[in-house]
């Protein structure tokens, strides 16, 4: 008898070798699926149990992960994008032009990026509004929205900083610009565009500070900050669900009798 | 009930506070003194940038009552009735590098929209203040230098150059 695919893959999670790797072993009962959650380096972030109706699309029209998925994106178009950009003055522009033209899918992957950066910052922002109109900033929810005011500022810092990376006029003149209103910060302005820049104008130091900010630094930055912001889902009492929430949170208008009872941020949680 | 011991300072500290407080206390000088460096790091001390002295050639390159935009250096140099003068060509709103319109006589920003004019005065726009004069002056061999990096004052008798 010819085994089937799913036998080999059953007789494959027997292995010393998968068992090693996976720990939480195989099986749908209810303790193996949270095991396989909770074991998880990525996925121990999560809630290991959710109610199917905080993940119906109407809860959160999946804003936060479409904009998860744009900076995956992201990152896997912009690591091979690196690999034939030097960021210097006389050869970026040449480099680019070359990625556009001459690099086999070269097009396909700047475009790419280009598109999912334009996404990422509407979806962003529409994962704000989202949450802003449903109230799913209020307690015990408002340090995750710090979390992402910091991360819509580090969204925003990534495009500009990618912007000037073609080295074209349009690019050397929004630098120019953009880091000119840094400027008018009161007292340390100049200081902030010196040290933005790397010099008094945009120059060569100006595009290796950026590339360096775009590559690195914010990059990191942003997965620093999306790992808490997730982690505090599941602290914060799991995904926002208007519908689920005690009544007493809903309802804030005064003539409501849940609204007499003393705190009700502490009662509904 | 064990007496508290006293450190060897003499005063209420425990051994293990003190070294507590000792190794806090270095750890924080510590952390002061790489954000003073780290700071100094990121402030390049040797820059490779133009120098602002610009040389913009003989005089009579420039016909009387011409505005000349010198794209690369940023400056306009000016032949007025009243003499030889230079002007920064990049706008005081954002930086933008501005331009000299021949047919309404005024220099406009194509930025956002900023108007000045021929002598640098502001006439409408976001731009907080005049174009600056740059000093000009004729070298030994006869040639216009413009030294982008010091201010004169506008339409002052000294600002010009006659040749």
């Amino acid at each position: 008898m010819a085994k089937t695919v799913d036998q080999y893959f059953a007789g494959l999670q027997q292995t010393r070798v998968w068992r090693s790797i996976f720990r939480s072993g195989t099986g749908s009962s209810t303790l193996k699926r949270a095991l396989a959650i909770q074991q998880n380096v990525f996925l121990h972030l999560f809630s290991t149990k959710v109610r199917t109706r905080v993940l119906s699309f109407s809860a959160t029209w999946y804003l936060g992960t479409l904009t998860l998925g744009t900076f995956m994106i992201l990152v896997a178009t912009g690591i091979p994008l690196m690999l034939y950009y030097h960021p210097s003055v006389p050869q970026a522009y040449a480099d680019t032009k070359d990625l556009q033209f001459v690099v086999s899918s070269g097009m396909f992957l700047r475009n790419l990026h280009r598109w999912s950066a334009h996404a990422m910052v509407f979806l962003v922002f529409a994962h704000m509004f989202k949450v802003f109109y449903r109230g799913a900033y209020r307690p015990p929810r408002e340090f995750n929205w710090v979390i992402g005011v910091v991360l819509l500022l580090i969204t925003l810092l990534l495009s500009y900083t990618g912007y000037l990376l073609p080295w074209d006029q349009l690019a050397y003149w929004a630098i120019t610009v953009g880091s000119n209103i840094a400027s008018a910060v009161p007292l340390i302005g100049n200081k902030i565009h010196f040290l933005l820049l790397g010099g008094n104008a945009v120059n060569a130091n100006a595009l290796l500070r950026f590339y360096v900010l775009h590559c690195m630094i914010l990059p990191l930055a942003a997965m620093f900050f999306v790992a808490i912001h997730f982690w505090r889902i599941r602290k914060d009492g799991g995904l926002y669900n208007h519908d689920s929430e005690p009544a007493v949170v809903r309802t804030k208008s005064p003539t409501s009798p849940e609204s007499k009872s003393p705190s009700p941020i502490t009662e509904a949680r | 009930m064990a007496e508290e011991k006293k450190g060897p300072l003499g005063d209420d500290l425990s051994r293990r506070q003190f070294f507590t407080k000792l190794g806090l206390g270095s750890l924080s000088i510590a952390a002061i003194g790489t954000a003073a460096f780290s700071y100094q790091y990121l402030e390049p001390n040797v820059l490779y940038e133009p120098s602002p002295v610009v040389n913009a050639g003989k005089p009579d390159r420039y016909p009387l009552d011409s505005v000349t935009l010198d794209v690369n250096n940023g400056i306009y140099i000016i032949h007025s009735q009243e003499g030889y003068f230079s002007l920064s060509a990049v706008c005081t709103h954002l930086g933008c590098l501005t331009a000299w319109k021949q047919e309404l006589g005024i220099i406009a920003c194509p930025c956002h929209g900023s108007k000045f004019e021929q002598s640098g005065k502001k006439i409408e726009g976001p731009a907080p203040k005049p174009l600056p004069w740059k000093r000009l002056w004729l070298n030994d061999d006869g040639d216009l230098l413009v030294d982008r990096s010091t201010d004169v004052p506008a339409l002052a008798r000294d600002s010009f150059v006659r040749v």
